[in-house]
């Protein structure tokens, strides 16, 4: 197994540890959604590696061709990305309404006002 | 008409739920929308019952969705595990939607509340949709499907609280379904079909490979992260005790039982038993898992002053009893696992409707502030008591079977330590559900409390609150429907898993 051909496989572990520490380790709200974004971006590139068929051509049968690259793979990530399209547009409405409960999206801050909320 | 139903009967019980929640957004006031949340979740129920009935008399059916034959199309697999989960879950909706109305205009604004019903409705349908489907990347999409409408429900709650729960709900969530999602990836890269059954079959000839080892692990810690298996449950008790109390109720009783069903089916009925629990030892993660958060739920939930968080906490500790009865890997410990699943639904959405109607009346969501409630409301207390008693595991109570069967599971095992754990665990949950018990019932309301004229939770509510209740108590006593399907579905999960393997 060459490392130069397995050159995405790296690029996918790389994209997915960054996102996830990037969502674990972030304070700031806007960069946990985006440390996520980043997560799922490295499972997309993961499938449509799976999808790669050397001297495939595009899945669209032609006369002439024999050699295609695999469909559906590209159908898979094309359902998750709107997936995690939504999401996206989910968490970031929902910090939109914790900025306006609690001033802010930094974590730290809003821990602080819940904690003095509960003592009060 | 009726055949033509009848064939399409898998199809209906994802659509008819997906149908009505464009309906709810169009039937703008609240009361036309609560009709037709109401109608769908009595339909999906009353499909969800023929399921069962045709599939324990006539065996597994099959149903290739658009007519794509499976491999290569998305096939929607009936059987009894499946028709199981689904009325579970139907009959948490169905008594939960239509009884609800006075708690749900409570809790939610006007202008909102067609929304509110159209994504319980979404939430219903994707979770019909786990339950039944035989595709493994159509489960990835049904999950997200429920995850992101249960998302936008817990957010629904009070206040900046219940938008930091569900955003850190979804962040968990997100998490988890990648986790699944990547799995589904490389069982897909390593066997070339995403068809449940097609993999099961293919997987022989692959296991040996690193590929399909991590596929296994990406799949249970994802589905682990969806069922808030210790230690992967923190985001529950925050959700379910800052969402509206219907959305807790309907949530608690259903969204982890169908992650407890995916758990299970991908460990036994894709990889099968024998790899899962003699190759590659997962029983060595999981037992421990489940072990310490029927600890940690029930000591967690003793600590909590926010009654709704108590309970959401003991949600933490049954989920953990569910996974250890499934982890056991015997006939008794699935059947735990079933019973359980079937039990918990019940007793759970019994006991968040009692909290939600106590906070209808009282505002009170401290324990402290139940002091009284016993007395103005005497009904829904019962009702609250009965429930409780079933979740402690009381003899005659839906509780106690798969309490006993879980014992039994563990003694077959001679694993005392995790006997030891499913009766301390026990005791837990009677100190948490006698506190409440105690503060509502034994103790004297404050003297500057409203007046003490009795005044009940919501008809509704309570009438719901009473049908789960007693549905907890006969199942205790009449045991065929619940352990006479799950004995079968048990061995039935084991044998495929042995056959495959031979």
């Amino acid at each position: 197994m060459s490392l130069s051909g397995s050159w995405y496989h790296i690029a996918v572990v790389l994209l997915m540890v960054t996102g996830l520490y990037v969502v674990m380790v972030n304070t700031n709200l806007v960069k946990k959604v985006l440390g996520l974004n980043i997560f799922q971006t490295s499972v997309f590139v993961f499938y449509i590696g799976l999808g790669k068929v050397e001297g495939g051509t595009a899945p669209i049968l032609a006369p002439g061709f024999t050699h295609y690259a695999n469909p559906l793979p590209h159908v898979l990530i094309l359902t998750a990305i709107v997936v995690g399209v939504a999401t996206t547009a989910l968490a970031l409405s929902l910090i939109v309404g914790i900025h306006r409960a609690y001033r802010s999206v930094e974590e730290d801050d809003i821990e602080g006002e819940e904690r003095s909320a509960a003592d009060r | 008409m009726i055949t033509i139903i009848s064939e399409h009967l898998p199809a209906l019980q994802v659509v008819i739920p997906l149908i009505c929640a464009p309906l709810c957004v169009l039937a703008r006031p609240g009361r036309a929308a609560h009709a037709v949340a109401a109608i769908g979740a009595a339909a999906s129920f009353a499909i969800a019952a023929l399921l069962l009935l045709e599939v324990s008399e006539q065996g597994a059916r099959s149903y290739a969705l658009g007519g794509w034959a499976a491999p290569w199309g998305i096939e929607y697999r009936v059987d009894p595990l499946s028709a199981f989960v689904l009325v579970i879950v139907t009959a948490v909706a169905a008594v939960v939607f239509p009884l609800t109305r006075a708690s749900v205009e409570r809790e939610v604004e006007a202008e909102r509340r067609h929304l509110f019903y159209a994504l319980l409705m979404l939430s219903l349908a994707g979770m019909a949709g786990i339950a039944i489907t035989g595709d493994l990347f159509n489960l990835f999409v049904f999950l997200e499907i429920a995850s992101l409408a249960a998302y936008v429900l817990v957010a629904f709650g009070r206040g900046g609280r219940a938008k930091l729960a569900a955003l850190r709900y979804l962040v968990a969530g997100t998490v988890g379904a990648t986790f699944v999602l990547i799995g589904i990836g490389l069982l897909y890269a390593t066997t070339g079909t995403l068809n449940m059954e097609d993999i099961a079959m293919r997987l022989p000839q692959v296991r040996q490979s690193v590929a399909v080892k991590s596929a296994f692990a990406f799949l249970v810690i994802g589905v682990a992260i969806k069922m808030a298996l210790y230690p992967l449950h923190a985001w529950l008790p925050n959700a379910y005790a800052a969402a509206p109390a219907v959305v807790s109720a309907f949530l608690a009783g259903s969204s982890t039982k169908v992650a407890v069903y995916a758990l299970i089916r991908v460990v036994f009925g894709v990889f099968g038993a024998d790899y899962s629990f003699a190759r590659l030892s997962v029983d060595w993660v999981l037992l421990p898992c489940a072990a310490l958060g029927v600890i940690v739920g029930g000591v967690a939930a003793l600590y909590q002053r926010d009654v709704r968080k108590m309970f959401a906490w003991s949600s933490v500790a049954q989920v953990a009893y569910m996974a250890l009865g499934a982890t056991l890997a015997s006939a008794a410990g699935l059947t735990a696992a079933l019973v359980h699943m079937m039990n918990h639904a019940l007793m759970k959405a019994a006991i968040f409707l009692a909290l939600g109607g106590i906070a209808y009346r009282t505002g009170a969501l401290g324990v402290d502030a139940l002091a009284g409630a016993g007395r103005r409301m005497p009904l829904t207390l019962a009702g609250f008591v009965v429930a409780s008693l079933g979740l402690v595991g009381v003899p005659f109570t839906a509780g106690f079977v798969s309490k006993w069967y879980l014992l039994r599971a563990a003694l077959e095992r001679d694993a005392w330590l995790l006997v030891a754990v499913v009766v301390a665990g026990t005791l837990l949950t009677v100190l948490y559900a006698g506190r409440i018990v105690e503060a509502a019932c034994l103790r004297a309301p404050h003297p500057a409390a409203a007046p003490r004229r009795r005044e009940e939770a919501p008809l509704g509510v309570l009438g719901a609150l009473w049908l789960l209740a007693a549905a907890s108590v006969w199942l205790g006593v009449d045991t065929s429907l619940t352990v006479g399907i799950a004995e079968r579905v048990a061995e039935g999960l084991l044998e495929s898993a042995a056959a495959r393997w031979r």
